[in-house]
Parts: structure tokens; C-alpha cells; sequence
């Protein structure tokens, strides 16, 4: 297996972006993308487009991004695996270079929410679970299906709102740094716990937002990237994993057992000691759709002990400077969550991390050289987990 | 809130004629975004989408529902239930599987109130979706019937009740504090 690189990232503004339709928007973050690799049209074998759509008007994606990109020709496909299609779109280009069927691939992660009414959003993102047993039948919305395992969790380990609340606490502060977040206003515990609830017991500002955006990542073998950069961001390893349609058909709500599996996964393809997984990594980006959702991540990664995220949270331990720093971006609570954009956002954030090229405010020390990624998909329905790092894989 | 399906066909369909004016008017369907004032092209196109799904392999369940009862599946090579029931058992091969009424009484393990709520819904009120451990050993989700959900405890007993869902008025189960 050939080794593969980040040799180019671009990212377009996140929010309710209403002076860009889809491949405007798709193409402000290949544009960076290319810039940033020093490469062009040319060099691109294949391109792997994640969107998962619906709520958009263009139900080919990835052509209609290849046609504006200038890319008309070179091989592509719309890829879904829910919230983390876009780790699913950089897993699958990863695996075109690493053996060999192409040089250099591209990953587009494209989400235009906002084409469509927030109901008609709500419903749609409601509906990616198991649709006719728990959607048709009982409504449940995705903030609802989090908040299933809210409730359980709470109840089982007495974590509380405030706790939950410092997640968002954190997430925004981190986002007033960053010019893509979609929200770049600091908040308080307070103003969590009284905004109103979207799913008792979680409540607008527990909630990642409806968001527009772009990202795009340049991967690349090892021979090229050499050629292209200094500074190439390896993909050490990726984990995936799933879990049941039905979250009915689930053993218990206090954690995602997708990924455990994905982490399991990931760590030992990149030779990451999973007892002290929080020690490797100089910076973090897990999944925050919602604020239960990174308290249970820190628990399935290893960062935490079964029962004890909430208190990594409570205690400031992954801001800068704590255990480990996580969602220096902002996270999908503040940065914003544009379904198929997110995990390739995820990668390109990393690897600005591991290049050192982010404001001091939210720029990680970086002194191991590892970093993270953790993409869920649906309610834990999908889960990638990917290892990124400076030093060449031993593998 | 909730707002009755009339009362929101309403809404779409003065919506629409609001655009149709616009169109006739300046000759195109555009209309200024709400906060940033940036022109929209309102799709002159509309689609309407409503499923038809089969369900003759696993028609005793909804028969079950006309009758008050809830059944899921049952393997009996391998012994697993299957609820939601499916036709199929991918672990022995076999679809021989048998029907078994549900005993219809388990215990609390998780809940939430849907406060904000997809356009299918939004004629209901804020509704209790419930997830059970039953007698038998496995889950059922639905909506949970309680008076006061700020009393509700997980780990409290509950039972499986077939009811009609109004205003659809299709048959459909519920769970109830025992």
C-alpha cells in the first residue's frame, strides 16, 4: 500500500450563505484547495464529491462541481455516509491512491442546507435514521435522536446541563477566532441554558446549525507530495464503523458503539496506543453535532473513562493547554455543520493544525506532530475515525 | 406550537401566489433573501413525494395492530426477536420465522420531547418519543402517552398500547406508564 498525503486544503465561509449556489460555493474551496497544493486541473485523476443533498437542487453534485471546476472528464461520484460522508469521500480517495489507481485525488465535501425552508431541513435530516419505523411512524429529529442518548446518559452518570452547556461554552469561544465559523459570538453557560429546547433535553445552543459550506482537500503519494510540499499531512490511519438503522435496536444509549470500532480501528493502523490516546494527539476535532455528542466522543475515543466526559468538559480539560485541545475550529456547534462538507472541513482543519497555520488564539502547540478526526454519520449510524501526522507512516 | 395542515397549506399557497405576483410583474420568479437582501430564484418547479411501501411480508404485524396486539418476530433456530419485526433471519438463513404476540410490558430506558419538529409534523402537538426495554429482551421506540413529563423517571414500568393516531387516524402503538 502506497502512502498517502494532504498536499492542498481550501475552505469556504460556513453559514446561511445566500450569495452562492452550490458549485459557486464548491468551487471557492478547489480554487484554495489547488492553490494551495500548486497543482491544477490537470493533475487530477479522480475526484470524490461528498453531498448528501435533498434539501439542494442539484441532485448530480458531483458532476455539476466537476463541469464548474473546470474537472469535466476526470472520474468522480457523489459519496454518502450521512454527517460523515465527508470522511467517507476521504477515505475512499485515500484508498485510490494508496493502491496505486490514481496520483492525485481530489475530495469535495459541498452542503447547501439552506435551498430548502428549515422544516423541510428539519425533516430531512429527521428522516436519516431508520425512516419508515422511527421517522414515518414517530417523527424522531435528529436533535431528538441525540437527545435519546442525553437522557440516558444524564440519568445513568448525573452529568448536568451546565456540563453540557461548557461544550458549546467552549466551542463558540474558539469559533470567535475563526473567519469560516458560522457563529463567532462568544456565549455563556447561561445563554445555553436558556435558550429554548429543540429536543428535551437539548436546546438551540446545544444544536449545531443549518449551515452552507465547502471544503476541499489534495491527496496525494508519496512521490508527489514530496515534489509538491515540504510539509505533507499523512493519513496514519482510518477507522470506520456503524451501527443500527433502528436506534431502537441499540443495547444502550450511552455511547456509540460505531466509534469505538472506527477509533479501535484507526489507532492501531497508526500505531496509537489506545490507553493513552489523549496523550498522542497535539489537537483534536470530533464530532459535535450536538454538545452529549462530544461529551460521549471523548468516552469512545479514549480521551475518557466510561461516565467521566462530562467532567473533561465541566473541567476546561480540552480547551488549549488541557488534556488535549478539541474543536479548535469551533466545532460543528460553532464553526457549523454542512452535512457532506464536514469531515473534509475536519481534514483540512487538521492539517492547517499540523502546518501551524491558524491564528495564535486557536492554534494548537504542535509538539508530537498527531492529529484527529472523528465524523459521525447520523446518530452513530456511520462513524469514521482518522489519524493524521507530520512523520511519514512506519506502516 | 402547532399548526393545523389547513392552516399551512394556507401559508404555502399565499406564499406562492406572493411569487407568482413577483413573477408577473418584473418577468421573474426572484425574491430578496430575508437577512442579507441577496436575490433567490424561486424554483418554478415543485415536487411532492409520498412513498408507497410494501409490507406483504410482514403484513401479520399490521393485521396485529387491528386487533389490539403487537408482534414482533421470532427465530427459532437462533432465538433472537426481531422488533421492528423483519421477514428474514440473516443470522441462520431462514424465513421461517414465527410471529409472537408482545408480552407488552417493560421498563423506561430512554425518552425525549420533540419541541421543534419536522414539516410532516408540525400539525402535532410536542410529542414524547420513548425508547422501552421489554419483558422479552428487546426495545421498542414510539410515542410515550403521560400526563406530566416533567415526572417521568427512566426505569419506570410501562406497557404496549394499540390506538388510533389522530388526526391520520391510522392504528399504531404507545407506550403508558403502568
Amino acid at each position: 500500500m502506497k502512502k498517502v498525503a494532504i498536499v492542498g486544503v481550501g475552505h469556504s465561509r460556513f453559514g446561511n450563505i445566500t450569495n452562492m449556489n452550490l458549485n459557486e460555493l464548491a468551487w471557492t474551496a478547489v480554487k484554495q484547495a489547488f492553490e494551495d497544493a500548486g497543482i491544477t486541473q490537470k493533475d487530477v485523476q479522480m475526484v470524490a464529491l461528498s453531498n448528501v443533498g435533498g434539501w439542494s437542487s442539484e441532485p448530480l453534485p458531483a458532476i455539476s462541481v466537476n463541469e464548474y471546476s473546470g474537472l469535466t472528464g476526470v472520474g468522480t461520484y457523489r459519496i454518502e455516509a450521512a454527517c460523515a460522508s465527508g470522511s467517507a469521500a476521504l477515505a475512499t480517495a485515500a484508498s485510490f491512491v494508496s493502491s496505486g489507481s490514481a496520483d492525485v485525488a481530489l475530495v469535495v465535501g459541498v452542503e447547501k442546507m439552506n435551498e430548502s425552508p428549515t422544516p423541510t431541513a428539519v425533516e430531512l435530516i429527521g428522516r436519516s435514521g431508520n425512516y419508515f419505523w422511527e421517522f414515518s411512524m414517530f417523527g424522531l429529529t435528529f436533535p431528538g435522536y441525540y437527545a435519546l442518548y442525553a437522557t440516558a446518559y444524564m440519568d445513568k452518570y448525573g452529568a448536568s446541563e451546565e456540563s453540557l452547556a461548557a461544550v458549546a461554552v467552549k466551542n463558540h469561544y474558539y469559533a470567535s477566532f475563526n473567519e469560516n465559523a458560522a457563529f463567532r459570538k462568544r456565549i455563556t453557560v447561561e445563554d445555553v441554558l436558556k435558550s429554548r429546547p429543540v429536543a428535551w433535553p437539548l436546546k438551540l445552543l446545544d444544536s449545531s446549525p443549518i449551515t452552507d459550506g465547502a471544503a476541499a482537500v489534495v491527496l496525494a503519494s508519496e512521490e508527489t507530495a514530496r515534489k509538491l510540499t515540504d510539509t505533507p499531512v499523512w493519513l496514519a490511519g482510518i477507522g470506520y464503523g456503524s451501527d443500527t438503522s433502528n436506534l431502537s435496536k441499540r443495547p444502550d444509549f450511552l455511547g456509540l458503539r460505531a466509534t469505538r470500532k472506527a477509533a479501535a480501528e484507526a489507532y492501531k493502523r497508526a500505531g496509537v496506543d489506545p490507553a493513552k490516546a489523549a496523550r498522542n494527539f497535539d489537537v483534536v476535532d470530533v464530532h459535535d453535532c450536538f454538545t452529549i455528542a462530544e461529551i460521549l466522543a471523548y468516552e469512545d475515543l479514549g480521551f475518557a473513562k466510561p461516565g467521566q466526559g462530562h467532567l473533561l468538559a465541566k473541567e476546561g480539560e480540552t480547551y488549549k493547554g488541557g488534556l488535549v485541545p478539541v474543536n479548535l475550529d469551533g466545532g460543528l456547534k460553532a464553526k457549523g455543520h454542512p452535512i457532506g462538507a464536514t469531515g473534509v472541513s475536519m481534514a483540512a482543519e487538521i492539517t492547517k493544525q499540523l502546518r501551524q497555520q491558524n491564528p495564535k488564539e486557536r492554534q494548537a502547540d504542535i509538539v508530537k506532530g498527531m492529529g484527529l478526526s472523528h465524523n459521525v454519520g447520523g446518530t452513530g449510524h456511520y462513524a469514521y475515525v482518522t489519524v493524521f501526522s507530520l512523520n511519514k507512516p512506519g506502516w | 406550537m402547532t399548526i393545523p395542515r389547513e392552516e399551512l397549506e394556507k401559508m404555502v399557497r399565499s406564499w406562492l401566489d406572493m411569487v407568482e405576483e413577483i413573477t408577473r410583474n418584473e418577468g421573474l420568479p426572484v425574491i430578496p433573501a430575508e437577512k442579507t437582501g441577496d436575490p433567490l430564484w424561486v424554483d418554478v418547479r415543485e415536487l411532492r413525494l409520498k412513498y408507497l411501501i410494501p409490507i406483504s411480508r410482514v403484513k401479520r404485524f399490521f393485521d396485529g395492530l387491528k386487533e389490539g396486539k403487537v408482534y414482533a418476530t421470532k427465530c427459532p433456530v437462533k432465538n433472537v426477536f426481531f422488533f421492528p419485526p423483519q421477514a428474514d433471519c440473516p443470522y441462520c438463513m431462514d424465513e421461517n420465522l414465527e410471529w409472537v404476540e408482545i408480552d407488552g410490558e417493560g421498563v423506561l430506558l430512554t425518552y425525549t420531547v420533540v419541541n421543534v419538529k419536522p414539516a410532516s409534523y408540525l400539525h402535532y402537538p410536542d410529542y414524547v418519543v420513548a425508547i422501552a426495554r421489554m419483558n422479552e429482551g428487546f426495545n421498542v421506540l414510539c410515542w410515550m402517552n403521560v400526563d406530566d413529563v416533567s415526572k417521568l423517571k427512566i426505569g419506570t414500568k410501562v406497557r404496549l398500547v394499540v390506538k388510533r393516531r389522530e388526526p391520520e387516524g391510522f392504528l399504531t402503538y404507545y407506550l403508558e406508564p403502568v
